[in-house]
C-alpha cells in the first residue's frame, strides 16, 4: 500500500490557506438580493398580528412573507425523520403564524436589495404577541398544571422509551453486594460550527428549477427534506449544493426553516436570495445538543463486578422535534449504556419533554456521549465508595478481547475489541503509578491534582438500513460512490458524503489510487453537489470512512473487475491469468505481456475492440449497506491541578489512546481526535446554553458562552492500538466523535478525583471555578484517603 | 444614506471607493472587492475569522469601519503569499493546522502578526497570543505546532 496507512498532507489546504476556499458566503449570483429574519424575542406567545406595511416601504425592500404567505404557498411543516412508537409529533411551520415556543422562531422574512436594508427594514415588521407562559426547565415542564407547548402533547411529553430486561435488573440489583446511586445533569451545548449557517435560494422561472447552496452535511437529505415534504416539488427540480462547509458537529445535517423560506422568496421574487446568520441567530436557531437529566444505579458485587444498570433519563427536546432528535436521547444513548463493560442486565428509561428552548438534535457523539459520561462517572463513583482504584475496577469488569463479537442487553453487538491493550498502553503513557504517588505527596503539600479515566466505546457507521428502519429511522443509511475512469485513465469518485473539514478528498484518493495503482494526483473527489453525486446519505456519526470508503471500494472493484475483462480480450488470454499490480494487468509469468489501466481507459471509451456484448465506457456506481454499526473505543486519560482558593482547574497532561481499526491517514486522525477532545473538554469546564425561567437564552453569545480557548488548553499526547473492524473491507472504524465522547468524562473524573480529600462526590458540569470555589467554600481537606 | 470616499491600498494594490460611513472593513473587503479569504464568524469580535494587518498591526475587520482604513494599508491572506505558499501557510499544511479551512485565513494573519512582533515564540506565547481567535476543529494543537514550524523555517530563511 502506497497511501494508504499514510501520513499523506491534504489535497484540500492549499485553497483554504490562501483564502480560496469557496463557502456558501462567498458566493455572488447576478441579481442576487438578500434575506433578513424577524424572530420571536418570546419563548411563547400567540401571535395577533402581523404588520409588514412600515417595513415593505423601506428603502431596497422587495417583499416580506409572513407565516400567512406561506401557508397560502402551500408550505408545509418542518418533517421529523425517526419515529418512536409512542412519539407526539407537534407541527413545526417554517414560519410561525399563530403561535411562537421558543425565542428565535422565524416571524418573518424580509428581503432587500442589501443585506442593511433587509436587516434595517426587519426592524420595522411590528408583531402584535401575546406573551404565554412558558416554561424552560424539564421537571417544571412535566409538574401538573405546568403551561402547555402543544395540544397534541399531553403534560408536554414527547415520548417514553424503554431498553433492556427490567425483571432482570431488579434481580440484579436484589442481589448485590453495594448499590452506587447517582444524579447527573448533561447540559445543553451549542455546536459553533465557526462558519454561521448560510444558504442562497435561486428560482429559474423559464424551467421551475431551484438550486439551494446552503452550509449542509448531506445536501441529498436536505434536498429530500425541502423538496417532497416541505415545498412539495419533485426532486428533480430541485439542485443542492453544499460547497466548502465550515464544520459542522451535526449542526449542519438538518434541513432548517430558513432554507425553506428563502426557497420560496427565490420564487415570488424571481431573483437570487441571500442570507447568512449572524452568530446571535446561531445560537438561538441552530439546533442544540445534550440536555440530559439522569437518576442512576449500579449494582455490583463484593469483588466489583457490575450485576446490574438501572438508568432514569429525562430528555429535552426543546420547542419541537428536529429532523433526527427522536434517535438521539434513545438509539444512540440507551444502546451504548454496557460501555466496555460486561454488564449482565440494563435497563434504561427515557422521557423526552418538551419546553419552550431551541430545539435539540445530534451534536457531535448525539447520545453516545451522554452514556458514556454517564457510565464512566458511575465507575469512578463506585470505584471510590469500594476504595478501589479506578483502572482496576474498569479492568475487572471489561468484556474480554476473546468475547466477540459481543451482544449487551440494550440490542447492539460489538464488533471488535481490545480494551485491555488500549488502557494498558494509556496507563503506560500518562505514568499512572508514578502519578498517583505524586498525587499523595502533594496533596500533603496543600496542592490538589486529579487523574480521571475515561474508557469510551461508540458506535458510528450506522447500518444496516433493514436495522435501523425496525427501529424507526425513516431512511436508509448505505452511502454511494460513483467512479468515473476518464479516457486517459484519471479517475473521478463521486461520493454521497460531505466533508466539512475531515479531508475527505485526501483519505478517498488515498484509498483508490492504491486500489487501482495510480498516484494520488490521479484521483479527484467529488461532494456536495446533488446534480453531481449519485444519492448518498451525507456525513455525520463517523460514517464516512466505514460507511462512504467502503462504497467506494466497492466501485473500484466493478471498475476494475470490467477493466480486467478488457485486458484479457485485448492480451487475448482469460481474466483470471492476469495479476493487477502498480496500474498494470500483467499476464501471469509473462513479465511483458501488459496492458496498463491508461491503455484500458482508452479502449473502453475507443470501443473499437471490446469483449463481444460489452458496453463500452468505464464507471460504475455500488451502494454499501453494512452488516453492522462499527464500535471504536480507547482509554483517554486527563490530568489536572485544581486551586482551592479560587476554583480553577489547570489541565496538567491529556493522553489518548485510541483504537479505530485501520487507519487511512494517521494525520487526519490525530486531527480528528485533537479538536473531538477539545470540544469535550469545553463540555468539561466551559460550555453551557443556559436559559432562564422564562425560556430567554441566557447564553447567546460568545460573550456569555465560554468556547474553549488555545490557552487553556494542554498539548495532547496520543498513541493508538489497531483492531480492525470485520464489517467493512478496509477494516476501519469512525474516529470522528472518539475525542469528544472521551473527553468530558475524563475530565470530569479527574477533577472530582482532585476533590475527593475535600468529601465532594460529584458536581455537575461544566466545572466552572465559580462553581467548584462554591462547593469548596465550607469544607477543610479531609484527611487524605 | 451619505457615501464617504476612502482610498485604500489592499494587498498592494491602490482601491478608491465611496463607502456608507456604516460599512465595516470585513464588508469592504468581501463584498466591493470581492476578497473572500477574510470571514466573518461572530457578532462580536470574539472568533477572530476576520483577522487582517492595518498597516501591519493584526486588527478584527469586523471592529473597524472602513472609512478607519482610508490612507492605511491592509494585508489579507489573499496578499500573503504570490507564488506558492508562504512558510506559516506551509507549516499549517506541514503540522494539520486547519480542518474546515473557515478560521484559517484569521489564524494565518495572526500568526504572520505574532511572528513579526515575536520571531521566536514559545508554545505558551502562542497559545497566549491566539486567545483572539476561535478554531473548533484543531484543537489548537496543530495550529501551534504550524507556527513554531513556521518560526523556525522563517529564522532559517533570514539566516540564509
Amino acid at each position: 500500500m502506497a497511501y494508504i496507512g499514510q501520513a499523506v498532507k491534504r489535497k484540500e489546504d492549499y485553497r483554504f490557506l490562501t483564502g480560496r476556499g469557496t463557502y456558501t458566503d462567498d458566493l455572488v449570483l447576478p441579481g442576487m438580493v438578500h434575506a433578513a429574519f424577524v424572530r420571536s424575542p418570546y419563548a411563547h406567545a400567540r401571535i395577533r398580528a402581523v404588520r409588514t406595511e412600515a417595513a415593505l416601504k423601506a428603502p431596497g425592500v422587495l417583499a416580506v412573507l409572513t407565516g400567512e404567505d406561506l401557508a397560502q404557498e402551500g408550505v408545509r411543516p418542518m418533517p421529523v425523520g425517526w419515529l418512536l412508537p409512542t412519539l407526539k409529533i407537534p407541527p413545526r411551520p417554517v414560519v410561525a403564524k399563530d403561535e411562537v415556543h421558543h425565542v428565535g422562531e422565524v416571524v418573518a422574512v424580509v428581503v432587500a436589495e442589501t443585506r442593511a436594508q433587509a436587516e434595517d427594514a426587519a426592524l420595522l415588521v411590528e408583531v402584535d404577541y401575546e406573551p404565554l407562559p412558558a416554561v424552560a426547565d424539564m421537571r417544571k415542564a412535566l409538574a401538573p398544571g405546568a403551561p402547555e407547548l402543544h395540544p397534541g402533547a399531553p403534560g408536554n411529553v414527547a415520548f417514553t422509551w424503554e431498553i433492556g430486561d427490567e425483571k432482570a435488573v431488579e434481580e440484579a440489583f436484589a442481589k448485590a453486594h453495594r448499590v452506587v446511586r447517582l444524579e447527573l445533569r448533561n447540559q445543553r451545548l451549542i455546536a459553533n460550527a465557526i462558519e454561521p449557517r448560510a444558504s442562497l435560494a435561486d428560482y429559474h422561472p423559464g424551467t421551475g428549477e431551484y438550486t439551494l447552496y446552503t452550509t449542509s452535511q448531506n445536501p441529498h437529505v436536505h434536498r429530500l427534506m425541502h423538496a417532497a415534504f416541505i415545498l412539495g416539488i419533485p426532486e428533480h427540480k430541485l439542485r443542492v449544493v453544499a460547497p466548502d462547509v465550515g464544520g459542522g458537529f451535526g449542526s449542519k445535517i438538518y434541513p432548517y426553516p430558513e432554507e425553506a423560506a428563502l426557497l420560496v422568496a427565490a420564487r415570488r421574487l424571481g431573483r437570487p436570495v441571500k442570507w447568512a446568520a449572524r452568530r446571535s441567530e446561531s445560537f438561538q436557531m441552530d439546533a442544540q445538543g445534550r440536555d440530559h437529566e439522569t437518576e442512576a444505579e449500579m449494582a455490583l458485587d463484593a469483588e466489583g463486578r457490575v450485576l446490574g444498570l438501572r438508568v432514569r433519563t429525562l430528555a429535552n427536546m426543546g420547542a419541537y422535534l428536529s429532523l433526527f432528535a427522536p434517535a438521539v436521547p434513545t438509539y444512540l444513548y440507551g444502546t451504548l449504556l454496557s460501555g466496555q463493560y460486561r454488564i449482565p442486565a440494563i435497563h434504561c428509561r427515557v422521557t423526552g419533554v418538551f419546553t419552550n428552548t431551541t430545539p435539540v438534535d445530534a451534536y457531535r457523539g448525539a447520545g453516545r456521549p451522554e452514556a458514556c459520561y454517564l457510565i464512566e462517572r458511575l465507575m469512578d463513583v463506585a470505584a471510590a465508595e469500594l476504595g478501589m482504584d479506578p483502572a482496576e475496577l474498569r479492568r475487572r469488569n471489561f468484556i474480554p478481547k476473546d468475547a466477540f463479537p459481543y451482544p449487551t442487553p440494550v440490542a447492539l453487538v460489538y464488533d471488535s475489541g481490545d480494551y485491555e491493550r488500549a488502557l494498558d498502553r494509556a496507563l503506560e503513557l500518562v505514568g499512572y503509578r508514578a502519578l498517583r504517588q505524586e498525587q499523595e505527596a502533594l496533596r500533603k503539600e496543600g496542592r490538589y491534582i486529579g487523574i480521571g479515566l475515561a474508557c469510551y466505546i461508540e458506535a458510528c457507521g450506522i447500518a444496516p438500513s433493514k436495522v435501523v428502519g425496525q427501529l424507526g429511522a425513516q431512511a436508509g443509511l448505505w452511502e454511494s460512490a460513483l467512479v468515473r475512469v476518464a479516457p486517459t485513465g484519471k479517475v473521478e469518485v463521486y461520493t454521497g458524503t460531505h466533508s466539512h473539514g475531515q479531508g475527505h478528498e485526501t483519505a478517498f484518493s488515498q484509498v483508490v489510487a492504491d486500489l487501482l495503482g495510480l498516484p494520488l494526483e490521479d484521483v479527484e473527489i467529488i461532494h456536495g453537489d446533488t446534480a453531481r453525486i449519485p444519492f448518498g446519505m451525507g456525513t455525520y456519526g463517523s460514517r464516512s470512512a466505514p460507511v462512504g470508503a467502503s462504497a467506494i471500494v466497492r466501485a473500484v472493484e466493478k471498475v476494475l473487475d470490467k477493466a480486467r475483462r478488457i485486458a484479457a480480450h485485448l492480451l487475448e488470454v482469460a481474466p483470471e491469468d492476469l495479476e493487477y499490480q502498480e496500474g498494470r494487468f500483467q499476464v501471469k509469468g509473462v513479465p511483458g505481456k501488459a496492458k496498463s489501466f491508461q491503455e484500458i481507459a482508452l479502449q473502453a471509451y475507443l470501443a473499437h475492440n471490446l469483449p463481444e456484448g460489452m458496453e463500452p465506457g468505464l464507471e460504475a456506481t455500488a451502494f454499501f449497506d453494512p452488516q453492522n454499526f462499527v464500535f471504536p473505543f480507547g482509554t483517554h486519560v486527563a490530568v489536572v491541578e485544581v486551586f482551592p482558593e479560587t476554583g480553577e482547574v489547570k489541565l496538567l497532561r491529556y493522553v489518548a489512546v485510541d483504537d479505530c481499526g485501520h487507519q487511512i491517514n494517521p494525520l487526519l486522525v490525530k486531527g480528528q481526535v485533537e479538536g473531538g477532545v477539545v470540544q469535550g473538554i469545553g463540555q468539561a469546564l466551559f460550555e453551557e446554553a443556559v436559559y432562564d425561567e422564562n425560556g430567554q437564552l441566557l447564553t447567546s453569545s460568545y460573550m456569555e458562552y465560554a468556547m474553549p480557548k488555545a490557552p487553556y488548553l494542554p498539548a495532547i499526547e496520543h498513541d493508538a492500538t489497531v483492531t480492525p473492524s470485520p464489517v467493512n473491507p478496509l477494516g476501519v472504524k469512525g474516529v470522528g466523535e472518539a475525542g469528544t465522547i472521551a473527553a468530558t468524562p475524563a475530565v470530569a473524573n479527574a477533577v472530582m478525583d482532585a476533590l475527593r480529600p475535600f468529601g465532594i462526590r460529584h458536581l455537575d458540569l461544566p466545572l466552572t471555578p465559580e462553581k467548584i470555589w462554591r462547593a469548596l467554600r465550607d469544607k477543610a481537606p479531609v484527611a487524605a484517603d | 444614506m451619505e457615501r464617504v470616499p476612502i482610498q485604500v491600498r489592499v494587498n498592494g494594490v491602490e482601491y478608491r471607493h465611496e463607502v456608507e460611513p456604516r460599512t465595516l472593513l470585513v464588508h469592504y473587503l468581501r463584498e466591493t472587492l470581492g476578497l473572500t479569504g477574510t470571514h466573518v464568524g461572530c457578532d462580536t469580535s470574539q472568533c477572530g475569522a476576520c483577522t487582517v494587518l492595518l498597516d501591519g498591526k493584526a486588527v478584527k475587520s469586523c471592529t473597524v469601519f472602513a472609512v478607519q482604513a482610508d490612507g492605511l494599508e491592509v494585508l489579507t491572506v489573499e496578499g500573503l503569499s504570490h507564488n506558492g505558499l508562504h512558510p506559516i501557510q506551509e507549516g499549517f499544511r506541514e503540522k494539520h493546522g486547519l480542518q474546515c479551512g473557515f478560521c484559517t485565513p484569521g489564524m494565518v494573519m495572526a500568526a504572520y502578526a505574532l511572528l513579526q512582533e515575536h520571531p521566536n515564540p514559545t508554545e505558551e506565547e502562542i497559545r497566549h497570543y491566539l486567545e483572539g481567535n476561535l478554531c473548533r476543529c484543531t484543537g489548537y494543537q496543530g495550529i501551534v505546532e504550524a507556527i513554531r514550524w513556521a518560526a523556525e523555517r522563517m529564522a532559517a530563511q533570514a539566516a540564509d
